[in-house]
């Protein structure tokens, strides 16, 4: 393998990696900020109890999300150099604003909130979770954000060799960084209801702390809802947003090859790149994809073959990925809303299934999660920035493969080993249980 | 160019707070196993920097996200170039922030004497690899048209190992003197002896260092072309020497407070020394890094620094008072932190 080939497979090991972690701080950080200012507000103690159960898991994976965000910053210079030199003028300005106004919020405020039981007061140490929701919530807007300027290149201009950032508001108000921050923070969102109602199905299945988890499912179904209904409505959008500035990924997520007005969404296919057909294609809803690309039923929609070969993305992939993330935020929607009201009820005796249900369905908006991903950046190739430069033109210069073979394989190893302690920590805690009681005094 | 001049300072001031702050973590986390005898002590010694490292190490990412926006051409060329390097800083970065979280979740003491050396293995794998880094920085990197022709053995010259060595023991007294505030009882105890002894090598190695610049880079220069300029690393100097005439009198705030002022000198006279250059190449001076030839646009460098002004003043803000919150030594009883026990 070349070395773009493996700086491209070492890049999108670190993301996922670290996009194991992150959606799980964004979304449980509001679950766990939203139980401890319940508490503050009623003086309940299983509130308290809640924000330490969930805080602990919360807090074992932020560190895994913290840690592995320093290799992405680095690995721009590192592997990307070319890229990183290129665009350096427009792309690094997210990337500083990020550290500078969210990461140290976030990063100071965690530090207040695990050491400060006891040494401020019940409102500053709610305060010191509601800080790194903020954080770590803009901080995902910077990084879409250079993400978005990747996907759909404005406010620059050719110049000196390089492209030049001439209009810093084109790029904060850039509709497709704009739409894919709301897309993947809420889809974040998500996820960390899903976890908090699968690991209390499990300990309601076995009767362990009923009130405890029954109020913990209370909290997050409505939260999975309200999440998985503008997951749904965001990811609609980022579709109308992803026709119009990037023809070509939207064609490879609907494997569509033939450009024609008023065209037909085909509920089932199977691309057929080779051949630039698809090899199955059956149960089309009339005029549905211009509908869906333009929000018009006889809208133009562009096939892959209006494209040069060279300029499309890997088909396969990118299709299955998107089918399978939208089938599976389907069946979210469903899934929240009989968790919503199932969890009215008093008790779960009659729909012991479900509990069943919710524990199985933990992993499945992490894999959806990881799917958007590749469903994107698969989907933005052969281009690293959108119609302005080819992924093959940004490597770094200086580097063999021999060396990239070597980072790849100690990533490997060092992730392999942080995932199975990540899994070991996280299962163990969950298993426990929340502590009996907090006999700890917080000063009112 | 006055744009470019400000973000050359603030790329060295980014690098000497982070270095101020980190330093102290990472001899803290060198002397981990060491100084502290039991589990009570070490999760003492933890306490100590646990509520402040982390948002410690983000003036890093600023660091590197700072040369990303103001100086892309360096970003890129001295990440890819140091590739090996800076990859094994970021499993140590990575191994380090691990252990701080993890090492209390579990009871068991092997599963606390393994996370206790990987806290001593990362905190002096870093530090050791920063120092080559600006070692090899101040001596300037083998480049030219054709690119880069250094490689990791070459990097661990003698100069470049000096360097390493002397960040070693920088931090090592820097964070012997941050536990002899935070702590108390024996440990404390052991800490101001720590300091005491560890003072002399740092000096050794600090004259060495500032003998062997001379010959080995061109950092005096700027320094002969405006003399005055000597007051920097003269007063780096005095604070060393300040260190120990603190410690002498028990006067350990104030001795932490010199050691502080000396990272930050240490570094600036590095800053200055290099200047305009942010990477020098010792092929052919043409082919160096400098602010004029590798920064951002100015309208760049315009933006940069309105956020900056924005929001550097803010962090600040929150991090005194912070700071201030944890302020004394830490208690020597055990403490059931949320993350398990610190």
């Amino acid at each position: 393998m070349d070395v773009v080939t493996l700086s491209r497979l070492q890049f999108a090991i670190t993301t996922l990696f670290h996009f194991m972690f992150v959606p799980l701080t964004l979304g449980l950080s509001i679950l766990v900020a939203w139980m401890e200012t319940r508490y503050v507000r009623t003086g309940d103690e299983l509130y308290l109890r809640m924000t330490r159960f969930w805080g602990k898991l919360f807090l074992v994976n932020f560190a895994l999300g913290i840690v592995t965000g320093i290799t992405l910053e680095f690995q721009f210079g590192m592997n990307w150099a070319e890229y990183s030199r290129y665009v350096g003028d427009i792309f690094g300005a997210p990337l500083a604003i990020e550290a500078t106004a969210a990461f140290f919020l976030e990063s100071v405020f965690i530090g207040l909130w695990i050491f400060g039981w006891g040494k401020v007061s019940k409102k500053v140490h709610c305060f010191a979770i509601w800080m790194v929701v903020l954080g770590s919530n803009m901080s995902a807007l910077w990084i879409l954000l250079a993400n978005g300027w990747m996907q759909n290149p404005v406010g620059y201009v050719l110049r000196n060799n390089r492209a030049e950032m001439i209009d810093f508001g084109a790029l904060l108000t850039n509709p497709y960084g704009l739409i894919k921050f709301f897309h993947t923070v809420i889809s974040a969102h998500l996820l960390a209801a899903f976890f908090v109602m699968g690991v209390s199905a499990w300990h309601l299945l076995r009767n362990s702390h009923p009130e405890f988890f029954r109020r913990s499912f209370r909290m997050a179904a409505p939260f999975a809802l309200v999440a998985a209904c503008l997951v749904m409505f965001s990811g609609d959008m980022q579709a109308s947003v992803v026709a119009h500035f990037q023809p070509t990924k939207f064609a490879a997520l609907e494997s569509t090859w033939e450009t024609r007005s008023g065209a037909p969404l085909n509920l089932i296919v199977w691309p057929d790149a080779a051949n630039e057909r698809n090899a199955v294609q059956a149960l089309p809803i009339p005029k549905m994809l211009s509908y869906l690309a333009h929000k018009n039923l006889n809208s133009e929609v562009k096939g892959l073959k209006e494209f040069p070969p060279e300029e499309r993305p890997p088909v396969l992939p990118v299709f299955l990925s998107f089918r399978v993330m939208v089938g599976l935020g389907v069946f979210f929607v469903v899934a929240s809303i009989a968790a919503l009201l199932l969890s009215r009820r008093t008790t779960w005796d009659r729909h012991r299934w479900f509990l069943r249900l919710m524990f199985y369905a933990i992993p499945l908006p992490y894999l959806a999660n990881q799917l958007g991903w590749i469903a994107a950046e698969v989907g933005r190739q052969p281009w690293i920035v959108y119609g302005l430069m080819k992924t093959s033109a940004g490597v770094s210069s200086n580097l063999a493969p021999g060396h990239v073979i070597g980072s790849l394989l100690g990533f490997t190893l060092l992730y392999g080993g942080l995932g199975v302690l990540d899994f070991y920590l996280l299962t163990k805690i969950a298993a426990k249980g929340p502590e009996a009681a907090v006999t700890r005094k917080q000063e009112a | 160019m006055t744009l470019q001049v400000l973000w050359f300072a603030l790329w060295g001031l980014l690098w000497a707070l982070y270095f101020m702050l980190d330093g102290f973590t990472l001899g803290a986390g060198m002397l981990h196993k060491f100084i502290a005898r039991n589990d009570l002590e070490r999760q003492q010694v933890i306490r100590t920097f646990g509520p402040v490292w982390d948002g410690n190490e983000v003036w890093l990412i600023t660091a590197g996200g700072a040369t990303f926006a103001a100086f892309p051409t360096t970003y890129a060329l001295m990440f890819s170039y140091l590739y090996a390097p800076l990859l094994l800083l970021l499993f140590g970065l990575i191994i380090r922030g691990v252990s701080f979280e993890f090492r209390g979740l579990n009871a068991t003491s092997s599963w606390r004497r393994c996370w206790d050396w990987a806290i001593v293995l990362s905190s002096l794998v870093i530090t050791l690899l920063f120092g080559v880094a600006f070692g090899n920085i101040f001596q300037g990197l083998p480049m030219d048209a054709t690119g880069y022709h250094g490689s990791l053995l070459a990097l661990l010259n003698p100069y470049g190992l000096l360097t390493g060595v002397l960040f070693i023991a920088l931090f090592l007294q820097h964070g012997a003197l941050y536990l002899a505030i935070k702590t108390s009882g024996e440990l404390q105890e052991r800490a101001r002896r720590t300091a005491r002894i560890l003072w002399p090598f740092m000096l050794a190695v600090a004259v060495a260092f500032l003998a062997f610049t001379s010959p080995a880079t061109a950092l005096y220069n700027n320094f002969q072309t405006t003399p005055t300029l000597w007051v920097v690393p003269l007063m780096a100097a005095l604070e060393l020497v300040a260190v120990r005439l603190l410690l002498a009198q028990n006067k350990w705030l104030q001795a932490f407070a010199a050691s502080c002022a000396a990272i930050v000198l240490v570094v600036a006279t590095g800053i200055i020394g290099l200047f305009p250059n942010l990477i020098p190449s010792s092929l052919d001076p043409a082919y160096s890094l400098s602010l004029f030839n590798s920064s951002s646009s100015p309208y760049t460098l315009g933006i940069m620094t309105v956020v900056v002004a924005i929001f550097v003043p803010i962090v600040i803000a929150y991090k005194v008072w912070i700071y201030r919150i944890f302020r004394g030594p830490v208690s020597d009883a055990t403490e059931e932190g949320i993350g398990g026990n610190y």
